[in-house]
């Protein structure tokens, strides 16, 4: 947390001998002490507004590895969760813990392809300009849209007999919660992120380049293929990173389309099928029944799953900082 | 969604002032220096020519005939006829926004990547109109080379790998590609440089070194003419200086020709030079007689120095 002081500006390239000084010393270094009353205040507000973040992010961080440290035992990870009244009793969440990497694991894997090739149309192609626009604008809805709006909305559709087989059924009755259901739902909660960081990586790069390629004889999509698709990795890459983070942080679809369990309960068909179309749980939705809030109330296992939960989505976040910083290391060209 | 196509070039009327990228007037030496191939040219046009004397032989490449491209409801080039030969090299001249660019780029169908525009006219390659040809095919017999240099985010290798592998066929090996990479680093001079790290990312190298490395890049697929568009502004004198003297080594291989903003570059590299103003050709000829005695009066003023 760097806050940009006048103080702090340093010449930058050799610097000329300064002249005689005149007027007040300490050379050209401008201070706040010459500005304006209302002007400093701005800045002290800047600079107590900046710290008060720092420590609110920090206090969270820190209250939660304290937490999770003391309640957070090996064994939860690999003990599925059993009814119990006690803290002791109930288990760990083993399935929960399978369930987020599971809906993670999906989600991306329908965003990443769907979201650089939309992207990649927006960028390149974009035409009819009117349905360019309107997939824009699309796209900007999906983001604005609150989670909690697409888990009804997604069990409006998966509820439908069509799409029985992605659930189970009982008497008739499409479930229409599954692994299937949640992750179809939850792709849409990282596809803007993913459509707007391949959009970015790919605006980056000068029209001369994709000239140059057209200009040795190369098509199209060779060029796309071959020149931008790659050039755009590491943003493709951080789209990808911020969205499964995402994905794997979000309770209202979970809770709503994965069932009401805090187990996975696979249903009919061959092995990973079964699963798939059974319902579960993920840390998210773990974390909120076993808060003061939830129907289980066993906050320690709470803390503990939260404390797992935060780290992997620091993880994630720090994986996409070096992901940019590498990216940004590698030459590019002028424009 | 505009990325793909070129947005339409900003041109400014070439006579709201002078341009100062445009070099126009050399400090007047002493005009017997000037390696006794022109006679002294009123701009001071006095510099050593590196092509010297007529070219040995020529071959009529390209025939540009008639040729009229429009952007939507405005016309970049009016009626321009030239041709285009190897053995020599070509070089067009104007200020901005006199439609040299345009030209260049429809020699090789790339103003069709932009969507407004039209052309009327005909160009032909070695007999056969250029719009008979499928454009892949055509940009590997017409190749260009950019004012930008532009490698691609690859090794110095794949860079001209990526040109030799066709569209569509199986990836060859690395192995059997060798051959024709080093041959294209050579002929663009840069084989010597960059032989032991072939293997490094292109975007590390110098400048100069990226331009050369197009350069080989644009050689690389064999072409029949070479276009360079100002492949010199973003450089140094000195890479300059190499890449002039590597566009008068090329030209008896592959017809140039090249755009140039720089007058001297324009006299010391080119056998012929073609002056455009406002779209239309002014004047076509010989490097020396047109910087030394142009026939045109806006030819006259505009190598003087007179306007930009």
């Amino acid at each position: 947390m760097e806050l940009a002081t006048p103080q702090a500006q340093s010449p930058s390239g050799p610097v000329a001998p300064p002249p005689t000084p005149r007027g007040p010393a300490k050379g050209a270094v401008e201070g706040s002490a010459t500005w304006r009353l209302s002007d400093r205040i701005g800045l002290a507000i800047c600079w107590a507004l900046g710290l008060l973040f720092c420590a609110i992010a920090a206090g969270i961080v820190a209250y939660l590895f304290i937490q999770g440290i003391k309640f957070l035992r090996p064994s939860m990870l690999v003990t599925p969760a059993t009814s119990g009244f006690t803290e002791a009793q109930s288990g760990g969440f083993s399935d929960a813990f399978l369930g987020t990497l599971i809906v993670g694991a999906m989600g991306i894997s329908i965003a990443l392809p769907v979201g650089v090739g939309v992207a990649v149309w927006l960028v390149e192609y974009g035409r009819p300009a009117a349905l360019a626009r309107i997939t824009e604008s699309t796209i900007e809805a999906i983001a604005g849209i609150p989670s909690i709006v697409l888990a009804l909305f997604g069990t409006v559709i998966f509820s439908s007999t069509a799409l029985a087989f992605l659930s189970r059924t009982s008497e008739g009755v499409v479930f229409g919660r599954s692994f299937f259901a949640a992750s179809a739902m939850l792709s849409l909660v990282a596809l803007p992120l993913i459509v707007a960081s391949t959009r970015e990586g790919l605006n980056a790069i000068p029209q001369h380049v994709r000239e140059a390629s057209y200009g040795v004889g190369k098509t199209k999509i060779a060029t796309t293929r071959r020149i931008l698709l790659p050039t755009a990795r590491p943003q493709v890459a951080t789209g990808a990173v911020l969205g499964l983070g995402r994905i794997i942080g979000d309770t209202a679809i979970v809770l709503v389309l994965l069932g009401a369990t805090q187990n996975l309960e696979p249903t009919g068909g061959p092995f990973p099928i079964d699963y798939l179309r059974g319902a579960g749980t993920t840390l998210t939705n773990f974390v909120y029944e076993t808060s003061p809030t939830g129907n289980l109330n066993q906050p320690q296992k709470a803390y503990a799953a939260a404390f797992v939960l935060l780290l992997m989505v620091l993880g994630l976040n720090a994986a996409a900082d070096v992901i940019h910083r590498r990216a940004r290391k590698a030459g590019t060209w002028s424009h | 969604m505009e990325s793909l196509t070129t947005p339409p070039p900003i041109r400014r009327l070439p006579l709201e002032g002078p341009e100062p990228a445009t070099q126009v007037v050399a400090p007047p030496r002493d005009p017997g220096n000037g390696n006794g191939a022109a006679s002294p040219a009123p701009g001071g046009f006095t510099a050593a020519r590196r092509s010297i004397g007529a070219p040995q032989f020529s071959i009529r490449r390209m025939e540009i005939d008639d040729v009229h491209v429009s952007y939507a409801e405005r016309e970049a080039v009016k009626g321009v006829s030239l041709p285009v030969r190897q053995g020599e090299v070509l070089a067009l001249i104007g200020p901005s926004g006199c439609g040299k660019t345009t030209l260049l780029r429809s020699l090789n169908r790339l103003t069709e990547l932009t969507r407004t525009a039209t052309m009327r006219g005909r160009i032909l390659l070695d007999d056969v109109d250029i719009r008979q040809i499928e454009p892949t095919a055509l940009r590997r017999r017409v190749t260009m080379v950019f004012q930008q240099p532009n490698p691609f985010p690859m090794s110095v290798f794949d860079n001209i790998a990526y040109v030799l592998r066709e569209q569509g066929s199986r990836r060859q090996r690395k192995r059997a590609l060798e051959p024709k990479v080093h041959s294209a680093l050579e002929r663009a001079g840069l084989f010597e440089e960059v032989k032991d790290n072939l293997n490094h990312p292109a975007l590390r190298l110098s400048g100069g070194q990226q331009q050369r490395l197009c350069i080989a890049r644009a050689l690389a697929a064999e072409p029949e003419v070479l276009l360079l568009d100002e492949p010199c502004s973003a450089l140094d004198p000195q890479s300059t200086q190499v890449i002039e003297d590597l566009i008068v080594k090329l030209r008896d291989d592959v017809a140039v020709v090249i755009v140039t903003h720089n007058l001297q570059q324009a006299y010391r590299i080119a056998d012929h030079v073609a002056f455009m103003y406002l779209g239309a050709l002014v004047e076509y000829n010989s490097a020396t007689s047109l910087f030394g005695s142009p026939r045109e009066p806006r030819t006259q003023e505009y190598v003087s120095g007179a306007f930009g």
